[in-house]
């Protein structure tokens, strides 16, 4: 996945009245990636992909796509093709010549497109459906006949506009595992849209989380899992808890105590070299916490904090807790990987100590208004 | 389990409200009285009377003419102003919207006057060209709400799908945009046709000397008393009319 940077936009604005839907954005995706835009709605991931499909033209900035600067073109002079959210399939015309339309408008020779239409119902198997109308047929064919024929136009990049979210539960996951394989298999660009962080980790090389107009990090799922870089990021993909500190003291090069209201001192993972009395919010996702009725004290990298379990939610896999630390709520997973029903497992007011790894936790800067509002999860 | 009559009753009951003065004109075209009052027997003298009326086929020409121009004229603009109204959300589209829809509501005679002090105040020679402007003028808005009415549930990402397809605007509009909403564009067109075809208050308004449409015509007749020839007319005018509006439906059944 070393290929040059292939399609790239270059400090990208669109405002709609007053508000900045899309603010100087620059993002490079590489060639065959499955990239995946992620964000809530009214982020701007959208209009990002409008922009690229040429709906929408940029105030100010530009969209490169193999070496030439295609942001003036026209949509249809553009070698991206689009799968809409309502799949926008053209309801007076058949399966097949829906497949058809984009080479019919080429002009090309009919006997061309009638191999090519063939080789597309092959790919999707929806042969013995070629004749019918798009009101006729499944939501799930409706989707694959949506993206035959974008790809029977050979573009450089896919678009996807959040594909699967008028489908089903059962359905979505069946066309994630779909999508997946067109993408190995016709190994073009896809450029997916998506306000489901499970979608969106499970399909993508890469993911840009957008927050307000602006893109809050670029990475692979696991980097955007494990190091988020933004308390919007870390709230947005997967939960977690927040704590306010600060820091008091670094230990070596890798790592900080901090000193957090109500606790003792903590140890924390510093790769983002903060400073000495750096205000910044504490993270940890709810499945590296470990709770247990006796102290545990693994390893001097070890936190432990005594708790009170306030709410237990047996799920067979795991098991939620919500644990009072203080004025802290906080969330905990707990995987079981043993046998249950011999242990007397923790229950509603028992008293826990509620123990985390130095590396488990990472701290994220305090600056913005926006980061008040997460300090209290949503339950 | 017996039926209620009282259904049928109903429905023959409407059925002669509405059909039984036709069906009296119907009859009475054949009836060899000059008179409607009695049955005299059975003639085709007033239909082969009514081939031979040149004043009459001379105003069905025109209204013809002045029904079927005003009628694609309608329609374009009337396509046109609901794609406006439907597309672009402005300020001003209420006002615009205000605009098309008071035609509808408007009194005829008023609508009649209006244009009347407007062609001679433009030094405008009233003929059929004025007829056709003051039906096209009326038409708009009713081809409007009718294909307003078809684009509420358009999907306007479907046009879009063909630009990302490689359509520029014109090949969307023709091969995507026009079909979708042809149903719409016809039965708006038809409904053109009818209203310019048989509107009396404002035409009358509006014409001038050798521009008679049929319904003026009639009224003349009617007025220097021809009433069986305006029967065997009438009776013409009907199988038409009938004629039309079964194949209009069967072409919109084959549609969709």
């Amino acid at each position: 996945m070393n290929a040059p940077d292939f399609l790239e936009f270059k400090n990208v604005s669109r405002h709609f009245g007053s508000i900045r839907a899309v603010d100087q954005v620059s993002l490079s995706i590489r060639k065959g990636e499955f990239f995946s835009l992620l964000g809530p709605s009214g982020c701007g991931k959208t209009t990002l992909l409008r922009i690229l499909a040429g709906f929408e033209r940029p105030d100010t900035g530009c969209v490169i796509l193999s070496g030439q600067d295609i942001t003036q073109l026209p949509p249809n002079r553009r070698k991206v093709n689009t799968i809409f959210q309502s799949y926008a399939l053209f309801p007076h015309l058949t399966v097949r010549d829906n497949i058809a339309f984009g080479l019919r408008i080429e002009k090309r020779p009919q006997r061309e497109i009638d191999h090519e239409v063939e080789r597309m119902l092959e790919l999707i198997q929806m042969k013995a459906e070629a004749g019918k109308f798009p009101d006729t047929i499944s939501g799930g064919q409706k989707q694959r006949v949506a993206i035959a024929r974008a790809l029977i136009k050979k573009p450089q990049v896919l678009l996807l506009d959040e594909p699967l979210a008028a489908l089903d539960l059962k359905l979505r996951q069946r066309m994630l595992i779909e999508l997946d394989l067109i993408h190995d298999e016709v190994g073009i660009t896809f450029l997916y849209v998506t306000h489901d962080q499970g979608e969106a980790m499970s399909l993508s090389d890469r993911i840009a989380v957008m927050n307000s107009g602006i893109i809050e990090q670029v990475g692979t799922p696991a980097e955007i899992y494990e190091a988020p870089r933004s308390s919007f990021v870390a709230a947005f993909i997967g939960d977690t808890n927040f704590f306010e500190g600060r820091v008091a003291e670094l230990i070596g090069n890798e790592y900080s105590r901090l000193v957090i209201d109500g606790f003792p001192d903590v140890t924390v993972f510093n790769d983002k070299q903060l400073a000495v009395n750096n205000l910044i919010y504490l993270s940890v996702r709810p499945e590296k916490f470990h709770i247990s009725r006796e102290r545990q004290e693994k390893s001097p990298r070890h936190n432990v904090v005594p708790g009170r379990v306030e709410e237990v939610i047996y799920q067979g896999s795991l098991t939620r807790y919500w644990v009072r630390v203080q004025e802290y709520r906080i969330a905990v997973t707990q995987q079981h990987s043993r046998f249950l029903l011999d242990e007397k497992p923790i229950t509603w007011d028992e008293n826990v100590w509620v123990s985390w790894h130095a590396d488990d936790g990472f701290m994220l800067e305090r600056y913005s208004q926006s980061d008040e509002q997460l300090v209290t999860l949503p339950e | 389990m017996k039926r209620s009559l009282v259904p049928y009753c109903v429905t023959a009951a409407i059925l002669v409200f509405f059909y039984l003065p036709i069906l009296v004109l119907v009859v009475n075209s054949f009836n060899t009285s000059r008179f409607g009052g009695s049955w005299e027997g059975f003639s085709l003298v007033w239909y082969s009377r009514l081939l031979n009326h040149r004043e009459i086929w001379h105003a069905l020409t025109n209204s013809l003419v002045i029904a079927v121009s005003s009628s694609i004229v309608s329609v374009l603009l009337g396509t046109t102003a609901a794609l406006a109204l439907h597309r672009y959300a402005t300020r001003l589209q209420k006002a615009h919207y205000m605009l098309i829809y008071t035609p509808l509501i408007m009194p005829e005679i008023l609508m009649g006057i209006s244009m009347l002090l407007f062609f001679i105040a433009a030094g405008m020679q009233l003929g059929l060209f004025t007829i056709f402007l003051a039906h096209v003028t009326f038409c708009i808005s009713f081809v409007a709400m009718v294909v307003l009415g078809r684009l509420q549930d358009f999907d306007f990402s479907i046009i879009e799908a063909a630009q990302d397809l490689g359509a520029n605007w014109w090949q969307a509009t023709w091969k995507v945009l026009v079909p979708l909403l042809m149903p719409g564009l016809v039965a708006g067109g038809l409904l053109a046709f009818t209203l310019s075809i048989d509107d009396f208050v404002i035409t009358f308004f509006v014409a001038g000397p050798g521009s008679t449409t049929l319904p003026i015509r009639i009224y003349s007749m009617i007025k220097h008393g021809s009433p069986p020839l305006i029967n065997a007319l009438s009776t013409i005018l009907l199988a038409v009319t009938f004629a039309a509006v079964y194949i209009s439906q069967h072409l919109l059944e084959d549609k969709t």
